[in-house]
């Protein structure tokens, strides 16, 4: 990196800063390093030398999980929880964004206040009869028992972020397409849409990664192993193979894998979404 | 009840009763038809449109989210095992043997100690890291998303990670060993004195990267200018950030304390993964959740359990309520009417 930035005429400011910067980042990644390593190792070396590094690396435990039906099982479910989840968030959301952004109507602001509110009660406090709820529906062991509960407790944060979006898109946009001789629904499909993307990718990462990582609604909803999503199965793995450590430790980071790379691949848009919605 | 949403003032005039919503009606519908039959229909198609695009949502948000919360508040007065409907009315008697179980003052102790101390704790420790990272250095994005590396992995990986690492024989306690530190060496989980300060010290690492970030966000958006014109009045850099930074930064602290509180209340995943729903009452790290999961459906009593949601719910809501009241009112106004902009 120094080789990299030395012939920029930037400064470089206080060695104290790096100091503190790099302690910071140790502590955070280190115990992720811990995982993603120990998958390296075998149970011998673990349990020889519990915070060495692998001597030699060794594959075969991820090698194991990435053959495994189990492992490809549990994430085909929660890639198809996370996903369906995820489209059907952002498409209620915008939805009914665009009305409370675009529309005046007695009991807007109520509706409003409505969904702000959900933002207080999160799903663990909702969780013994939200499961009732589902039980009486007979979505227990069913997927649709986890994926329509997030879409719904998804939709606050989706309305308090997608609104200001939309009100900001200009008047005159909506005037000229009015104008052309667009109604309003044909206005939300063919400007809308398009102009909101930036917030929708938000939302819509926001809604995988939470899904992705959701464990309390599958632990209720799921039971049988075929059906569980990855969270579920980390937990079933770790006490069924809890004296292989290794290989608890390689399906532990392989579960987490998918998740990262998403915040990699859009941690711009994730960090500008938090910024925007706590601007005082 | 989504088709019963649209506006009827008077019969389509500018009535004076309602000016606001009047004239927020005509001017929202972009050139306003002369004719009063044609007004209507208009009016009727807007309702149709309101109806058909906030429909799904407000169903789907009344029935898994808002309707829940009202049978729990049903089911709270029987007793009742989840089969069938409840008959065995018991008036208030779970309310009164939940806040009479010294387990539940336990948790509710142990989820106030974790409340307070993930505030006093990551409050300061991430406003110091955003004021030291917002200095300009290089590698900025670098450093913003390895700090936020674990707030994005799961509570389940995290904790099956940090149960791995702090076991009697795992891999914290070889490291004190091995840098001349052993005597420092505990039982991190299980020692019913320090399972707690444990628990803190997990929750702290999880979830401070979401802090500095938020920080770090709030501080950008705090002109330079400010701190420019105190340095020329010959203002230290500490005094700026006391005099200048801090208050500006509050918006984004309030907001930031809002979150954790919300969270702390909710404390779930972490400890059920670590310790256990058994085990976290012995080791004293149980959480009002926890104890609902294990009083509730672990143990089949589903009127119990609604009850034990009601009160947590009541709880959260007075917590949100006065906080709002009284620290947030200005600052979510501001965030949900220009926010993301």
């Amino acid at each position: 990196m120094s080789a990299r930035t030395a012939d920029r005429p930037q400064k470089w400011g206080n060695p104290f800063t790096y100091f503190v910067a790099l302690l910071f980042i140790g502590v955070c990644v280190a115990p992720v390093l811990y995982i993603v390593l120990g998958g390296f190792r075998t149970n011998s070396q673990i349990s020889t030398s519990p915070a060495g590094l692998p001597e030699p690396w060794v594959v075969s435990n991820y090698l194991n999980v990435l053959k495994s039906v189990t492992f490809w099982g549990e994430f085909a479910n929660s890639l198809v929880v996370a996903l369906a989840s995820t489209v059907g968030t952002v498409i209620l959301g915008l939805m009914v964004s665009f009305v409370l952004a675009r529309y005046d109507f007695r009991f807007k602001g109520a509706m409003y206040s409505l969904f702000a509110a959900g933002l207080m009660f999160p799903m663990v406090i909702a969780i013994t009869p939200l499961y009732i709820v589902i039980k009486d529906l007979g979505l227990v062991d069913n997927l649709l028992g986890v994926i329509v509960p997030q879409i719904a407790f998804g939709l606050p944060t989706t309305v308090i972020i997608l609104v200001p979006f939309l009100r900001a898109i200009p008047k005159e946009i909506e005037e000229a397409a009015a104008i052309d001789g667009t109604g309003r629904l044909g206005f939300f499909f063919r400007m809308v849409i398009p102009l909101s993307r930036p917030g929708v990718v938000t939302v819509g990462i926001l809604g995988f990664i939470g899904s992705w990582n959701n464990y309390v609604l599958p632990l209720y909803v799921l039971n049988s192993q075929a059906n569980f999503t990855l969270p579920l199965g980390v937990q079933a793995f770790s006490s069924q193979y809890s004296v292989d450590t290794a290989k608890v430790l390689a399906f532990t980071s392989l579960a987490m894998l998918p998740a990262m790379a998403f915040f990699a691949a859009f941690e711009k848009k994730i960090v500008g979404g938090l910024t925007g919605a706590v601007k005082g | 009840m989504s088709n019963t949403l649209g506006t009827e003032p008077a019969d389509g005039h500018q009535s004076q009763g309602t000016p606001g919503a009047g004239s927020a009606v005509s001017s929202a519908r972009p050139a306003p038809p002369p004719a009063a039959t044609r007004r209507r229909r208009g009016r009727a198609k807007m309702r149709f449109e309101i109806a058909v695009l906030s429909g799904p949502a407000v169903i789907v948000f009344l029935s898994f989210v808002i309707f829940p919360v009202a049978l729990a508040a049903f089911y709270g007065f029987y007793r009742w095992h989840g089969y069938g409907a409840p008959t065995d009315w018991v008036g208030l008697n779970n309310y009164k043997l939940i806040l009479t179980d010294p387990a539940f003052q336990q948790v509710l102790w142990h989820t106030g100690v974790i409340l307070v101390l993930s505030l006093a704790v990551q409050g300061p420790l991430a406003i110091v890291l955003a004021l030291l990272l917002n200095q300009k250095i290089r590698g900025r994005s670098a450093i913003r998303i390895l700090i936020f590396v674990p707030y994005v992995v799961s509570e389940v990986i995290v904790g099956t990670g940090w149960s791995l690492m702090l076991q009697s024989n795992g891999a914290l306690n070889d490291l004190l060993r091995h840098v001349g530190l052993g005597f420092l060496q505990a039982d991190w989980l299980a020692d019913p004195d320090l399972a707690i300060w444990t628990l803190l010290g997990i929750i702290s690492w999880k979830y401070i990267g979401f802090a500095v970030i938020l920080m770090l966000a709030g501080l950008q958006s705090i002109p330079e200018e400010l701190s420019e014109a105190a340095q020329i009045d010959g203002a230290s850099y500490w005094q700026i950030q006391r005099r200048i930074t801090l208050p500006l930064l509050g918006p984004t602290i309030r907001i930031w304390a809002f979150l954790s509180i919300i969270g702390s209340l909710q404390l779930f995943d972490l400890v059920y993964i670590i310790w256990g729903p058994y085990v976290a009452g012995t080791a004293g790290t149980s959480t009002m959740a926890i104890y609902m999961v294990g009083q509730g459906r672990n143990a089949g009593n589903y009127g119990y359990g609604s009850a034990i949601a009601v009160v947590m719910f009541l709880i959260s809501l007075v917590v949100a309520l006065l906080y709002q009241r009284f620290l947030l009112r200005r600052d979510l106004q501001g965030a949900i009417t220009e926010g993301a902009s």
